[in-house]
């Protein structure tokens, strides 16, 4: 039995329909990543599984039809999300965002004591920063911050969105590493992603969705073989052109937004 | 107006203070955590005291009646929400926590009145009778238009008031009472003389907003709470629930309603409409310190006590006129302080 099954899910903003009769399922123990390009739906998907948004269609979670439950059950069950946009407790601690990670199960002190360490000890930098406010983290601290606070919840089913967001290439791998572990300790993982290239290498299987509908799906290392895929998300066999600063003019001509 | 009665002034100015840092710091919290502006405390404070003077006539009090039919009508709310969204297996929870637990307040009340029961269990009886209202009142009024405007929830608070207002005088009629001192005794200090009853009402608003404090910093409860003021949806991420956690701050903030009603009851004569300038007054304390900042918020509400102290005195009829007009420039000043910090807030 898949963890995750999605049967013609659809989504629709008034007359945008960002998301048209979408399937796919995740196996447990798996990471199977969605890449595709801006506004294709990745985001509304994966609101729509956890029920933060109106959806037709069919999603079932280890079995359960999802349907008739809130947002906080489906957390409470190990389905858990990463949003595009963290949804941090700004003016509260890294120490106390973790915290109230672990608030889905409610555990004992003495276990959430135990969960903390193990995110210290994959984020050694949350550590340090741990009485700091979280609006005043860097962006990867932040990444950091939401991936640790997805952590601390257990969750069976971790749903990632753009992970890699606006890090530097070093952090970029540093994430996927850590995507990686997880797996290895048994946590599986939806996993949306611009940065197709390193999340087809991260995952199990692949999904490209486009203006809302699945073009294309499969082992990842094939779809990283993929011609077409080639061409339109992983760059090219060759790296893209960039302009270059010319060396008489004193402004750039690279658009540094 | 020489020493003695400036110094007079001053501890009769705190000791109204106190009440609405009491009142004050509810409000901020409902407001923190549900964006709604609730002005009604005053007439939950209000109704404490009515209850606790019923109490001591030995007459039921009607807010055990208020609470039971409050129920009734929110549990009936609940439960078909509950069956239209295909939740049927909530309703055996919703029928403990709607209609059991307030039921079993309102009888264990009910059945209390007629026996002489010694001043600190009537003080308890009254203040848990209220308890259930507000979070009732959340369910039926609040709740389905929870997405609105601030401006839309507060003129709904505000219509609120008037209800409860309308219902004290139904329940408790339109006669004023003033229940027994707490303590007869007084403390000198120096040579000013302060009656037991205000160090005991100082000692209650500052102890209650230490308590609150411990509650926020070193509970898992508290932070949720907090969390859930801070960012609703990522609260929701992590299970907390927006409804559950505006019940828990709507009990807190009857809880403080609840004291200082109980608190003022025995210095100032209580009407069934007098909730509204409580509230307003402790409204404009929560304004003067930004409605989110608990410290800002004492200080505001102590002030608006002091400045309405010092105002009585030199005209007892413009006290109320005093106060507004305070509030004018520190709205100006508000309104300046926040143009130039918008940008930071903005993410
Ligand atoms: N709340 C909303 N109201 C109206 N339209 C919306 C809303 N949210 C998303 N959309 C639209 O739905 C489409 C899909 O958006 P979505 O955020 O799911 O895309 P995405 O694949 O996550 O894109 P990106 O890679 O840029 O994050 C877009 O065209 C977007 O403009
Ligand atoms: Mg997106």
């Amino acid at each position: 039995m898949p963890l995750l099954e999605i049967e013609r899910l659809e989504v629709s903003y008034g007359r945008i329909r960002a998301v048209q009769g979408v399937s796919l399922t995740v196996e447990a123990g798996q990471i199977a990543t969605v890449i595709g390009p801006n506004g294709a739906g990745k985001t509304s998907m994966l609101s729509a599984v956890m029920g933060l948004c109106p959806a037709r269609g069919r999603v079932a979670y280890d079995g359960m039809d999802l349907r008739d439950m809130d947002v906080e059950e489906r957390v409470e069950r190990g389905l858990c999300l990463v949003p595009e946009r963290r949804e941090l407790f700004g003016e509260m601690s890294v120490a106390d965002n973790l915290l109230l990670g672990s608030f889905p199960r409610r555990p004992a002190r003495a276990v959430i004591d135990r969960g903390l360490e193990e995110v210290f000890a994959r984020f050694p930098r949350l550590k340090e920063r741990r009485t700091q406010r979280a609006d005043t983290l860097s962006g990867g601290e932040r990444q950091m911050l939401a991936l640790g606070r997805a952590l601390m919840s257990k969750p069976r089913l971790l749903m990632l969105d753009e992970p890699s967001l606006g890090l530097a290439p070093i952090v970029v791998r540093e994430i996927f590493v850590i995507i990686a572990a997880l797996r290895e300790a048994g946590v599986s993982i939806l996993l949306v992603e611009q940065n197709a290239r390193a999340a087809l290498q991260t995952a199990d299987v692949g999904f490209v969705l486009e203006t809302g509908e699945l073009v294309s799906q499969g082992p990842a290392a094939a779809l990283l073989d993929d011609p077409r895929l080639i061409a339109t998300y992983l760059g090219g066999a060759e790296p893209l052109p960039i302009p270059v600063r010319s060396k008489s003019s004193t402004h750039s001509i690279v658009d540094m937004s | 107006m020489d020493l003695d009665i400036a110094t007079l002034l001053m501890v009769d100015g705190i000791t109204t203070g106190a009440v609405y840092v009491l009142l004050a710091i509810g409000m901020v919290l409902i407001f923190t955590v549900t964006r709604v502006i609730f002005v009604p405390f005053g007439d939950i404070a209000v109704y404490a005291a009515l209850t606790l003077s019923a109490l001591e006539a030995k007459h039921a009090p009607g807010t055990a009646a208020l609470v039971a039919a409050v129920a009734a009508v929110a549990t009936l709310m609940e439960v078909t929400s509950l069956l239209r969204h295909g939740k049927a297996r909530a309703v055996p929870r919703a029928l403990a926590f709607y209609l059991a637990l307030p039921l079993a307040v309102s009888g264990t009340v009910w059945a209390a009145s007629g026996t002489d029961w010694p001043m600190p269990v009537r003080i308890a009886l009254a203040i848990v009778a209220v308890l259930p209202l507000a979070p009732l009142l959340d369910r039926i009024v609040f709740r389905p238009v929870a997405d609105a405007s601030v401006l839309l929830l507060m003129i709904i608070a505000v219509a609120l008031h008037f209800a409860l207002a309308g219902i004290g005088l139904l329940c408790f009629g339109a006669e004023g009472v003033r229940t027994q001192p707490l303590t007869e005794a007084a403390l000198t200090f120096g040579d000013v003389l302060v009656s037991g009853q205000t160090a005991l009402i100082v000692v209650a608003a500052a102890s209650f907003s230490l308590l609150l404090f411990l509650f926020f910093n070193h509970t898992l409860t508290g932070k949720a709470l907090h969390a859930t003021a801070v960012n609703r949806l990522g609260a929701r991420l992590v299970a907390i629930r927006p409804e559950r956690a505006g019940t828990i701050a709507y009990l807190i903030g009857s809880l403080l309603a609840a004291i200082s009603g109980v608190l003022i009851a025995p210095v100032t004569t209580i009407f069934y409409d007098s909730g509204f300038l409580l509230g307003l007054f402790a409204f404009v304390g929560a304004i003067i310190g930004g409605l989110t900042n608990y410290p800002g918020t004492a200080l505001g509400a102590l002030l608006v006590g002091l400045l309405g102290s010092y105002a009585s005195f030199f005209s007892s009829s413009f006290k109320e006129v005093i106060v507004f007009a305070a509030l004018v420039p520190v709205l100006l000043w508000r309104s300046i302080a926040t143009t130039h910090s918008e940008e930071e807030i903005e993410e």
